[in-house]
């Protein structure tokens, strides 16, 4: 057999293993279980995170705006899938809001009501996705001339006002300004998440072995030469812009079925940094790296670290020193020794089929997802 | 003018006080191209020391040990954090420095049980009312620009008229040929980190005796305003930031007192990317070729 | 070489963790190891850090206290000791799932909380799934417990408490203009503020509303603002961080008028704030100190002996208001808990409508939907001399 094909069939194989996983903690526990309800949670830090990998590690463009195309995802999926019926108590200070129908039930009408949900719930995604793509277009005009730490402040601060418009009143009628967005249709279960995100970042990962992605490499690595190569430098970094930010927006309409209410207020720079941090954990430049930060970064500070806050942890107690906000201290310390001394972090650029070639078997670990 | 004077007289005092931190950007950014996001941080801790020492022991002795104990944490943070990584890629910098920040922030948290610090002893005198022109404000209003200019002329005689300043603006303009003429570089820097946090100290004791509380996310927003502030008076140029940060406080309030209140943190960052795109090089700022 | 060891530094880490976690899902029920009686687990959903972070440690204090005060149940003619099972929701929706999954994992037979509105509906799904009933303490948006079968609540709404105000507002202050602060992103503030300003309209007023970006430190522009407007009173229904901001700038540029506020307000940190100045302030709330003397003298011994407790109470004694409603929520529960007579949640979510306790806060009933059958509120003034609140009246809306 050939090393390609080895590798080819090993990582199906852990796909396929992982993606069981899920079905059976689907099948074996409700929906609100906390390993279900942390799966889904790093499912959607996965997507988002690979996608800022996308620009950030193999595009070379250091964009801090994450956090904005997120709330633009969020947001239209929230405004266009509130049933109807739903919609006059959702917008209780602004008449019923200005939308009056919901993609769901349209398609509900046409496929039946669990296909047409489902469909109608896909295409608000969609729609959150080329939004924040739209916008990606129009931001990237001015923006993208900048270099790495004024592209990252200015994407940064571009964030900030589009949240401060999301909530302004006079909007209200389309965000419900400063409330909360919710009773909309969500995914009980983890699979749904898990297949969604292995999905796109399946097409991050093929378009990264394209053409495109070659070039946004070779943008990396030396931007002059890439240039004398004969790439075209503002019509590749504007596609990369574009890509990641439409993904980003899918990330943050399946965040916002993670989450169960919508509001603008979680969509900080703060998120964009924990994104960021986990980029760096996995390797930047290394897609399998990120969801394996991910899924252990989301992991340890929503469920096994807790122990750190509430005063007992492996059993030893010290309510002292185990007490709120501890388990934040012991996960940013061990950040700060990924970025000093390990900076390539868990994968370096390393791949799931790179890990055949040295030390081959062990690595199921690869993270309880995917 | 007695309805408008209120606000401009508030956001010249707003504005001295993002100047404070807006030096500490600028200085950083000048010599290592670093954008410092822990700086805003180390603000917030000044706050927070200020607030746990003013009440444990007499003001004599706490506002001194409030800059010493910043002083040493932005020199500790540029050692721990910053030095090993000076032959690295600068992004890479720039992550150590928002994860030094999230740190900071963590460990805060941490000690602060994630509850907003009152500040129960303010400073006397500064913190007293006063009557100005028909209005009302506390002293630390007029004080803080005063202050503030005072500490920015002794800063530019210190850079033009010193070796460890000749050493700073040679590390500044030129990094390795700097080193090559015998510049001790690693001191330069601790140096640039010191006088930043130094200011940061003054900056937050001013801001924090305005208000009743510190919060581990009050260093957060004055930090990324200073930093527009230093954008937009030119990056590296200490008289560019203390102009940008007066600049940009006024216009905050004005825009406060047009009714636009949802838009006045909007407009701090609008106003960032404009001047990126058309100005770069900011109001003062060098022109360098390679940095935008 | 590096890669390998953090590979297996991250690893070592998952794995012992993994190994931790696993035996924290224990259910309802079990015996505990100090005493021979079962244990019944209560679920505290609360913010202890963030903004609503002080709010939110007085809530559990009144929680704490009364499981001191009363640290067993009788169900079914056995004696059940109770357990607080504390969860911190950090204040935002966005740690909301995540905290209530783990309450849920702890094996928890119903739930306290929360001190805001917007995290108790980020919660109120995963309760609802696990069918696990949830009593809100001090979330006073309609929305909580509307769309949502297992969440009940003790406090009165946002719509009654805006009314309250406007009504007090505009015809015992006799004001015909008011001035509105509310927080950019904040569903509690703007909420108030709505039913604030549909109620002072409909009597006849006229209200300047204005919003500040999170994080805002500086409120001299808006008090200038509301002096600019005429504006007799300032209604600001924002959490206390701000509110003590609102009264230290309000004092500074001389504000004639009066300063409202909400049940967010009856803080001892606010009273801090307005004491030794020239301000009048105005609070409705949900209980006014000294209305029960036993409770007063109990919990002010108890908090006096506990460090911690005097800590997260902001360092003196005085009684918040939400300290009582902790303390009423986790009576309500202990009925329903014995009208159950199991510590199944299914049971004691069915037992729940029909419980009537006779709190510190006054009687605790629930209607249709879930909400307190509650129809006054107390309107408080701060006393800046003395520091303290003095009670005012007790105002109702019919």
């Amino acid at each position: 057999m050939t090393s390609t094909k080895k590798k080819t069939i090993f990582t199906a194989a852990v796909l396929l293993i992982l993606l069981a996983a899920c079905v059976v903690v689907d099948l074996t526990l409700p929906g609100y279980h906390i390993v279900v309800t942390v799966i889904k949670k790093a499912t959607v830090y996965s997507l988002v995170a690979v996608s800022m990998n996308l620009l950030n590690g193999f595009t070379g463009l250091f964009s801090l705006g994450q956090a904005g195309f997120m709330l633009l995802g969020a947001y239209a999926y929230g405004v266009l899938t509130i049933p109807v019926a739903k919609r006059a108590s959702v917008y209780q200070y602004f008449d019923g809001g200005a939308i009056k129908f919901s993609l769901p039930e349209i398609f509900s009408g046409a496929l039946g009501d669990t296909v047409g949900t489902v469909a109608g719930m896909l295409a608000a995604l969609l729609v959150g996705g080329i939004l924040a793509a739209l916008m990606a277009y129009l931001i990237g005009l001015p923006v993208l001339r900048l270099k790495s730490d004024y592209l990252a402040i200015a994407t940064l601060g571009f964030a900030e006002i589009l949240r401060a418009f999301f909530q302004w009143n006079t909007l209200g009628p389309i965000t419900n300004g400063s409330n909360l967005l919710k009773s909309y249709p969500t995914f009980s279960h983890a699979t749904p998440y898990v297949i969604l995100a292995g999905l796109m970042i399946a097409f991050i990962v093929l378009l990264i072995n394209s053409t495109y992605g070659r070039a946004f490499k070779a943008i990396r690595d030396d931007e002059v030469a890439a240039e004398a190569m004969g790439i075209n430098l503002s019509k590749h970094k504007r596609m990369a812009f574009i890509i990641s930010s439409f993904f980003a927006g899918i990330g943050g309409g399946m965040m916002a079925m993670y989450m169960g209410t919508i509001a603008a207020a979680p969509f900080k720079s703060t998120l964009t940094y924990e994104i960021l941090l986990i980029v760096v954990i996995g390797g930047i430049g290394s897609i399998t790296g990120s969801i394996l930060a991910s899924f252990l970064y989301i992991f340890s500070s929503e469920w096994l670290l807790r122990g750190l806050d509430s005063g007992k942890f492996l059993g030893i107690s010290a309510p002292a020193i185990f007490k709120n906000g501890f388990r934040m201290v012991v996960l940013s310390v061990v950040i700060m020794c990924i970025v000093l001394f390990f900076r390539r972090g868990l994968m370096g650029d390393k791949e799931l089929p790179d890990l055949l070639d040295r030390r081959p078997k062990k690595r199921k670990k690869e993270a309880a997802g995917k | 003018m007695q309805q408008i004077l209120p606000y401009i007289i508030n956001g010249i005092s707003v504005g001295g006080q993002y100047a404070l931190i807006a030096i500490g950007y600028t200085l950083v950014y000048g010599i290592l191209r670093l954008i410092n996001f822990a700086h805003g941080d180390v603000f917030m801790v000044a706050g927070l020391v200020m607030v746990y020492s003013t009440t444990a022991m007499p003001m004599y002795v706490a506002l001194p040990l409030v800059l010493v104990a910043t002083v040493l944490l932005g020199f500790v943070i540029e050692r721990a954090a910053y030095k090993p990584l000076r032959s690295a890629p600068r992004m890479s910098v720039m992550i150590s420095a928002i994860g030094v920040s999230y740190l900071i922030q963590n460990l805060s948290f941490y000690i602060t049980g994630g509850v907003p610090q009152p500040v129960t002893t303010p400073i006397p005198w500064i913190s007293e009312n006063v009557a100005l022109l028909g209005t009302s404000t506390k002293r630390v209003t007029l004080v803080t620009p005063v202050l503030t200019i005072a500490l920015v002329i002794a800063l530019v005689y210190l850079i033009n008229h010193t070796k460890i300043g000749m050493a700073m603006r040679a590390a500044a303009k030129d990094f390795e040929t700097a080193q090559l003429m015998g510049v001790k570089i690693n001191a330069v820097i601790s140096m640039t980190f010191v006088i930043g946090s130094f200011l940061a100290a003054v900056g937050s004791m001013l801001y924090f005796t305005n208000y009743p509380s510190v919060a581990i996310t009050s260093g957060g927003m004055p930090g990324l305003k200073a930093f527009v502030a230093a954008v937009f008076g030119g990056i590296g140029s200490i008289p560019g930031a203390v102009v940008g940060a007066f600049i940009i406080g006024l216009c905050e309030e004005i825009i406060k007192g047009l009714g636009y209140t949802t838009f006045s943190d909007a407009f701090t960052f609008a106003l960032l990317i404009v001047v990126l795109c058309v100005k770069p090089t900011g109001l003062f700022g060098e022109k360098v070729t390679d940095k935008v | 070489m590096k890669r390998l060891f953090a590979f297996v530094l991250a690893l070592a880490m998952a794995m012992s963790l993994m190994a931790c976690g696993g035996d924290k899902s224990t259910s309802a029920g079990e015996t505990s190891g100090d005493s021979a009686n079962k244990v019944v687990k209560i679920g505290v959903y609360e913010p202890q850090t963030g903004d609503n972070g002080g709010g939110g440690k007085k809530e559990i204090l009144g929680m704490q206290y009364a499981n001191y005060v009363q640290p067993t149940v009788e169900i079914g003619g056995e004696t059940y000791d109770v357990k607080l099972e504390i969860v911190d929701n950090r204040t935002t929706p966005e740690n909301g799932p995540s905290a209530a999954s783990e309450l849920v994992n702890r094996g928890v037979s119903v739930v306290l909380g929360s001190y805001g509105s917007g995290v108790s509906m980020a919660g109120g799904a995963i309760f609802a799934e696990a069918g696990i009933p949830a009593i809100g303490v001090t979330c006073t948006n309609p929305q909580v417990t509307a769309d949502c079968d297992v969440y009940f609540r003790i406090c009165f709404l946002d719509p009654f408490q805006g009314t309250v105000l406007a009504n007090y507002a505009y015809n015992e202050l006799g004001v015909t203009t008011a001035y509105t602060l509310a927080m950019l992103g904040s569903d509690y503030d703007q909420g108030l503020v709505y039913y604030f300003t549909q109620a002072f309209e409909a009597l006849g007023g006229t209200v300047k509303s204005e919003d500040f970006p999170e994080g805002s430190a500086n409120f001299v522009s808006y008090i200038n603002n509301a002096k600019a407007e005429g504006a007799g009173v300032i209604f600001a229904p924002v959490s206390i961080n701000y509110a003590q901001l609102i009264v230290e700038a309000a004092d500074a540029q001389g504000f004639e008028g009066a300063l409202l506020g909400s049940d967010t307000w009856d803080d001892n940190m606010v009273i801090e704030s307005a004491k030794g100045r020239d301000v009048d302030v105005f609070v409705t709330t949900f209980y006014q100190e000294g209305g029960n003397a036993d409770f007063d003298a109990g919990i002010k011994e108890w908090i006096n002996a506990n460090a911690d407790a005097k800590t997260n109470n902001g360092g003196n004694d005085m009684i918040s208001a939400v300290t009582a409603m902790g303390y009423d929520a986790y009576f309500t529960a202990l009925e329903a808990i014995k009208a159950a007579g199991s510590t199944d949640p299914k049971a004691v979510l069915e037992a729940l409508p029909g419980v009537s306790y006779e709190g510190v806060s006054g009687l605790i009933e629930f209607d249709d939907i879930g909400d307190a059958k509650r129809d006054s509120a107390f309107i408080k003034t701060a006393n800046t001399e003395a520091g303290a609140w003095d009670f005012v009246k007790v105002q109702t809306v019919g």
